[in-house]
């Protein structure tokens, strides 16, 4: 997935997470982390971001993200919607973490 | 004029406080002709500033002052008070607090520049609290509960040289009230003075620092004159919107409103529900909540409480005022609802810490609760409960009276979401010990209530009542890890800051150092 434009997905508010996801010429991902939980789940958020980012094929990217203690799903989710976004798509393939099994 | 002779009397050298033939020329007898008005503007307890003040105190470097927290976080008191000793050219005083709040921040500097050594509290916030965190004092900051603290002060172990206790309103002697009797106009009113009362009874010197002098006698008070040594007047003793809310505001938090509907669940189904019973409801929002579910049991079934202690709120005013609730003990008013039924409810009564909460005092009204509902921080599954330090390991809260209550009451129940945003509040193992498992009986979360298996006899209660989610502390712990993943450790230096002290003054825990 190429990351064509800046894509936000996300709010402030507590338990959520936004992400704003921009172009980078160069190969890798370069991510920001600001949380309010980072003390305890720093690595952890970091972890779920990338690996999203790396499931999608998103190789290039500048990735900022402020987190106010979202959980990892939903972190998966906002990091999914910033990336169609910024790659101006809406091609995003619906399914249950189940039937992905 | 004597008809005998002094020397004559059996016995003297046996007597005390005899000192003497009476003298007719003796001061006492000249007579004092002003008016009332005149005597108490001329001849009073006022000092004219809190300089003064100090200065007839005797205060001198090493010693304990102390103060009261009513004014929470609108106290302007120990902060004014600090920097005039500081001024003066204090040092190495202990400040023994009933609790410090995030507008004590200015200690730091005083810390900093050793005017302040020591510190005791109930809790602490904000800046103040994280640098004690991070390592601000050598010696390590005591926190005490409530009874704690008053136990402590009634033997003595916790002796106060000088207190600095702030009223809402004083006469020119020392009568000092947390409310005004004499104008509708409750501006720096707080109600109850339960803490400050412990300290006025037992302090070497007590100065009352007053923003509205009323007339002689400022009765019924929260002090009295006979404890009271001077009296300053200052422009302000607080920021009224900061003392306290018209109204404690109900939540609308749904995740709280279900906790609070699933405790009341828990208190009608637990055998402590009946005509006569008593009760507390800590602060925070779940557990203020119940009140309300309450409220509605208690109608529905014709049940009325015979009292209910604490900090008091509007809800239990209310209730009060409809003849649900008999009697209300108040060793702290936490709105202006409270404060001004404290003053206008004939069986809304004042009550100081002691009588709140120390284990040495048998009759301690924490003792006659039949149950009392809690918030924490956090639980682990030995039912330990934290109220002091935050996940971070770093101090933000306060002991208050939780471990007290929960001792004293036949049923402590503890209300807590089963996580906070990302954080667990139920753990394998709380982050500092405030008040032990040993004493708190039901779990109640978002998720499932939890019953100590030393209550075998509520558990069965809550099974047949049949509308009860009732899951076992570990699943609770499990369920929130699912969720949240595991936690990575606190990194702690090996430097105590604090010592969390159980209701007897034993140490139940420490509080170490966090690495910035």
């Amino acid at each position: 997935m190429q990351i064509l434009e800046v894509g936000v997905a996300g709010t402030m508010e507590s338990s959520d997470i936004m992400v704003r996801i921009e172009p980078k010429d160069t190969e890798g991902i370069e991510l920001t982390l600001e949380s309010s939980v980072g003390q305890q789940y720093g690595p952890q958020i970091r972890r779920v971001i990338l690996e999203t980012l790396r499931s999608l094929g998103v190789t290039k990217a500048k990735v900022d993200a402020v987190d106010k203690g979202a959980l990892d799903c939903a972190i998966e989710a906002r990091v999914s919607v910033a990336a169609f976004r910024a790659a101006r798509r809406d091609d995003y393939q619906w399914k249950t973490k189940g039937a992905e099994a | 004029m004597a008809s005998f002779k002094f020397d004559e009397i059996p016995y003297l050298d046996k007597m005390s406080a005899v000192f003497g033939p009476f003298d007719p020329d003796c001061e006492a007898l000249k007579k004092d002709t002003r008016t009332l008005n005149d005597k108490q503007r001329e001849h009073n307890k006022v000092e004219p500033s809190i300089e003064a003040a100090i200065e007839r105190s005797g205060l001198c470097d090493g010693k304990t002052i102390s103060f009261h927290h009513h004014f929470r976080n609108g106290d302007f008191v120990v902060n004014m008070v600090l920097d005039t000793i500081a001024r003066m050219g204090f040092r190495n005083l202990t400040v023994a607090a009933s609790s410090l709040n995030e507008i004590h921040e200015p200690l730091i500097k005083h810390i900093q520049n050793g005017v302040v050594t020591h510190i005791e509290t109930s809790g602490m916030r904000g800046k103040l609290a994280d640098a004690v965190s991070q390592g601000l004092m050598d010696f390590p900051v005591i926190f005490r509960s409530h009874g704690g603290r008053a136990a402590a002060i009634e033997t003595g172990e916790l002796h106060i040289d000088v207190a600095f206790l702030g009223a809402s309103t004083s006469d020119p002697y020392g009568n000092a009230n947390g409310y005004s009797r004499e104008s509708e106009d409750d501006g720096t009113s707080c109600g109850s003075l339960g803490y400050a009362k412990m300290d006025a009874m037992h302090a070497d010197h007590c100065i009352i620092i007053t923003d509205t002098i009323v007339p002689f006698p400022n009765a019924p008070f929260g002090i009295p004159e006979s404890q009271v040594n001077s009296v300053v007047k200052v422009d302000k003793v607080g920021d009224a919107n900061k003392i306290g809310s018209g109204a404690t505001r109900f939540t609308t938090n749904p995740k709280e409103l279900l906790i609070a509907q699933t405790a009341s669940y828990v208190i009608e189904n637990s055998g402590y529900f009946y005509n006569g019973f008593s009760m507390q409801m800590g602060s925070g929002g779940a557990s203020l909540a119940v009140a309300r579910y309450i409220r509605e049991r208690m109608l529905e079934k014709n049940i009325k409480a015979r009292f209910a202690l604490g900090g008091i709120t509007g809800q239990i005013v209310e209730m009060h005022e409809e003849g649900l609730i008999q009697r209300i003990l108040d060793v702290q008013s936490f709105d202006k609802v409270a404060a001004q039924s404290l003053k206008n409810n004939r069986f809304h009564q004042q009550i100081d810490a002691s009588y709140y909460a120390s284990y040495l005092n048998r009759g301690a009204a924490v003792n006659q609760l039949d149950f009392v509902v809690l918030s924490a921080m956090e639980v682990d599954t030995d039912f330990n409960v934290n109220v002091l330090t935050g996940s971070n390991g770093v101090i933000r809260g306060a002991i208050g009276g939780h471990p007290d209550a929960a001792a004293g009451a036949s049923m402590t129940v503890v209300v807590t979401p089963l996580m906070r945003g990302r954080i667990p509040c139920v753990l394998g193992r709380v982050n500092t010990i405030v008040t032990p498992g040993r004493t708190v009986d039901v779990v109640v979360t978002d998720q499932g209530t939890a019953v100590n298996p030393n209550r075998p006899e509520l558990l069965e209660r809550f099974r047949k009542a049949g509308c009860i989610e009732l899951v076992s502390i570990e699943e609770l712990k499990d369920r929130a890890e699912r969720l949240c993943g595991k936690p990575a450790p606190n990194d702690y230096d090996d430097k105590i800051v604090g010592l969390s002290l159980y209701r007897d003054n034993t140490v139940i825990d420490v509080i170490r150092k966090v690495k910035a």
